[in-house]
């Protein structure tokens, strides 16, 4: 399909429109969408249809959505995984279902080209394309440490998504500030909500994010101009709503408690829990354990034995130590532990029994003695206490003559 | 100090009154407030629980927790699970297992059984526990003193005392009323069982239900019976189970209302003021005695002293 390419048509066309030009059979097409079914989340618009059938129906009548990337403090790791997607592949999304507008990584033209592409695509899409921002913006020191075209990146955000229908922060840097953010944040690196609280941002936190939740949003946003629900820090739910531990392949080891104690121990080797070696999945919500990366098997961090570290969540990456084991809140007891009908408790032997019984008799023999003995003590000294009439002076007596029988 | 004799008789004559009044006052409302046989009332709230349908997950714990703000009870596992071997300070909701080789085993919930006459209500001397609003037996903290006599009336075992606290509180299932019940809600429990193994509904429809399960499949539950229907006067949280209840923890209690019982003794003790002024009468003989004797050696022990004596 990639070579069929034909030069990039200037006008909002739809897929099948696009398709038909370019000489891809329906076919084809048909087997792009059942690719998508597949990989694209669950609970999502495009994905309830029954058959692949009725995806390429729907999509096909779709306008192809421009989507401008923008890229900013960032390592490309964001890119590097959209790369790396085989079902459906780069080749296809960019240029048969999304018109990918500029990207500075995988356009052909730099300097004075790109830029003028750039300017180009703002302005003739302007209000209808998807931006896409990867990587934190520096905000100190007017945000000099990072331009673009000689624009600080603040101005450059303020232009690109200022005029965007909607904003797709994909990556944590990009979500709230991510790597470059953590202490001390020498650039005072934010993330797109913190400078434009008030437009259509989707955040897809991770180092990397899944593509395919990308994909998925792009492709619910251009069919049907909605989208996904989103949770509290604006990420979608269908794929941020549960916790890595809920589902982690892992799980079984942690309920029967075997616990990775050192990195390439047996336990390691064996592919225990990794809960003990500082893994964040208690506290992380997003779908890694459900759905891996680059469609093979186990490819994602636990699975290759390596903890989480809770990159989709603003309050654990690049904030808590790596290694840091992370309190756990309402874990059920593994399914090997239950509460006995009725708790063991200890018995009370006959030896402690006589022992305690011997000394509290020791202690009231001995109370009943000494009462005996004060109650006598008065007598012997009121005899001398009846000679001087003086009151204190008895007192001071008291101690000395008294206890003697 | 004949003044001295008039303030001893004064006390004691306060004291014997003050007792007579309280037993008098208590018996007559406690008679007509603890029948044998309660009847519910036709509102009263219920959980019904079948444990051959409980798969043991533990939901409900979690969703207890979370509803209640209870922490996690760790001690025992090194600070990783919700593991809590009975009902205690952290642990309103459990689910224990019965496990016999070669028989099988069996799950089971436990939690306040909310009886129609609860023993803790009647044991509690302050009125903090009390049957609220659709039978749900709640606790009041700024009533209640700490005295844990509701810990020692239950016979199901379960108020929990929070030794670990400076401020200590009673621990135990409120059939979630403050937090669901009163929201119109039902208690977190039988919201999020998976299976439907505890359900909620009004006494009279569970019980309803109960019995239609037990006349569907007659051999799967023990005796045919529903426990909590009739024992202890009848509790709100009835039980559906496979095997005997004594061997899940449910004791075997007869039909008569543990409230009513202490009625009957306290109604003997109190029969005419009877306990209160036989009580006195022998308390005021030891005293008049030990005055005469006192009074006789009285005469001898000051010319001793040569000292006038001073009570």
């Amino acid at each position: 399909m990639l070579s069929s390419l034909v030069t990039s048509p200037r006008v909002l066309e739809t897929i099948d429109e696009r398709l038909l030009r370019c000489g891809i059979s329906r076919r084809d097409f048909v087997k792009f969408c059942s690719s998508l079914m597949i990989a694209a989340p669950f609970g999502l618009a495009i994905t309830d249809k029954k058959t692949p059938e009725d995806v390429a129906q729907g999509l096909g009548k779709v306008i192809r959505p421009p989507v401008i990337w923008i890229a900013f403090q960032d390592c490309t790791g964001c890119t590097e995984t959209l790369l790396r997607t085989s079902h459906p592949d780069l080749g296809d999304l960019i240029l048969n279902v999304i018109s990918l507008e500029y990207h500075e990584t995988l356009m052909a033209g730099s300097g004075k080209q790109a830029e003028e592409a750039l300017t180009e695509a703002v302005a003739r899409y302007s209000g209808k394309y998807v931006c896409v921002v990867e990587g934190s913006i520096p905000t100190r020191d007017k945000g000099v440490y990072m331009k673009l075209a000689g624009r600080p990146a603040m101005d450059v955000l303020a232009d690109v998504a200022g005029k965007a229908a909607a904003i797709v922060a994909i990556g944590s840097c990009a979500s709230w500030g991510g790597i470059p953010s953590a202490d001390p944040a020498p650039t005072g690196a934010v993330g797109v909500v913190d400078l434009m609280p008030e437009k259509t941002i989707i955040n897809l936190p991770g180092c990397p994010p899944n593509p395919y939740t990308l994909l998925g949003v792009v492709l619910q946003f251009a069919e049907s101009g909605t989208l996904p629900e989103l949770d509290a820090e604006r990420r979608p739910k269908f794929a941020y709503d549960r916790d890595i531990h809920e589902h982690c392949p892992r799980r079984a080891h942690f309920d029967a408690g075997n616990f990775v104690k050192q990195f390439g121990d047996q336990g390691h080797r064996e592919g225990w829990c990794l809960y003990e070696m500082g893994c964040k999945g208690p506290d992380t919500h997003a779908g890694c354990s459900t759905r891996h990366f680059n469609e093979i098997p186990d490819v994602w961090p636990i699975g290759i034995g390596a903890p989480c570290i809770g990159c989709t969540e603003k309050s654990v990456a690049f904030r808590v130590p790596m290694f840091q084991v992370v309190q756990l809140h309402t874990v059920a007891a593994p399914p090997n532990t239950y509460a006995p009908i009725s708790s063991p408790q200890g018995t009370i032997s006959p030896l402690a029994t006589g022992l305690v019984g011997l000394a509290a008799g020791a202690l009231a023999g001995a109370g009943y003695v000494a009462s005996r003995q004060f109650s006598k003590a008065p007598r012997d000294e009121s005899v001398p206490g009846s000679g001087p009439p003086g009151g204190s002076s008895t007192h001071d007596q008291g101690p000395d003559t008294g206890p003697k029988p | 100090m004949s003044t001295a004799i008039d303030r001893r008789q004064a006390l004691l004559g306060m004291i014997g009154a003050g007792g007579t009044i309280a037993g008098a006052l208590a018996p007559s409302v406690a008679a007509e407030e603890h029948p044998a046989h309660p009847v519910a009332p036709p509102d009263a709230v219920s959980m019904l629980y079948d444990n051959t349908i409980c798969t043991g997950c533990r939901a409900c714990m979690m969703a207890c927790n979370d509803a209640n703000g209870l922490p996690s009870d760790t001690s025992l596992s090194q600070g990783l699970w919700d593991m809590p071997t009975d009902l205690n300070s952290k642990t309103k909701n459990i689910i224990k297992l019965y496990e016999e080789p070669g028989e099988g085993f069996a799950f089971v919930k436990r939690q306040c059984m909310h009886c129609l006459d609860p023993a803790c209500v009647t044991g509690c001397p302050f009125g903090a526990l009390k049957k609220n609003l659709w039978g749900a037996v709640t606790w009041d903290g700024s009533r209640c003193i700490g005295c844990r006599y509701c810990e020692v009336a239950c016979p199901f075992d379960v108020p929990k005392f929070q030794w670990d606290h400076w401020n200590p509180k009673i621990v135990k299932c409120e059939f979630c009323f403050d937090q669901r019940l009163k929201e119109n809600q039902q208690p977190a429990c039988t919201g999020v069982c998976p299976t439907g193994a505890v359900i909620f509904g009004k006494r009279v429809d569970l019980l309803a239900k109960a019995k239609a399960r037990i006349a569907a499949s007659p051999d799967k539950y023990f005796e045919k019976r529903v426990y909590g229907e009739h024992e202890a006067g009848g509790t709100q949280v009835l039980y559906l189970s496979s095997v005997a209840f004594e061997k899940i923890g449910l004791p075997n209690l007869g039909s008569t209302s543990l409230g009513h019982y202490a009625t009957k003794v306290t109604s003997v003790i109190y029969k005419w003021l009877s306990g209160p002024i036989i009580v006195a009468g022998i308390l005021g003989a030891l005293i008049k005695r030990n005055w005469n004797r006192h009074e006789a050696e009285r005469p001898e022990r000051e010319k001793q002293t040569g000292l006038p004596e001073q009570l």
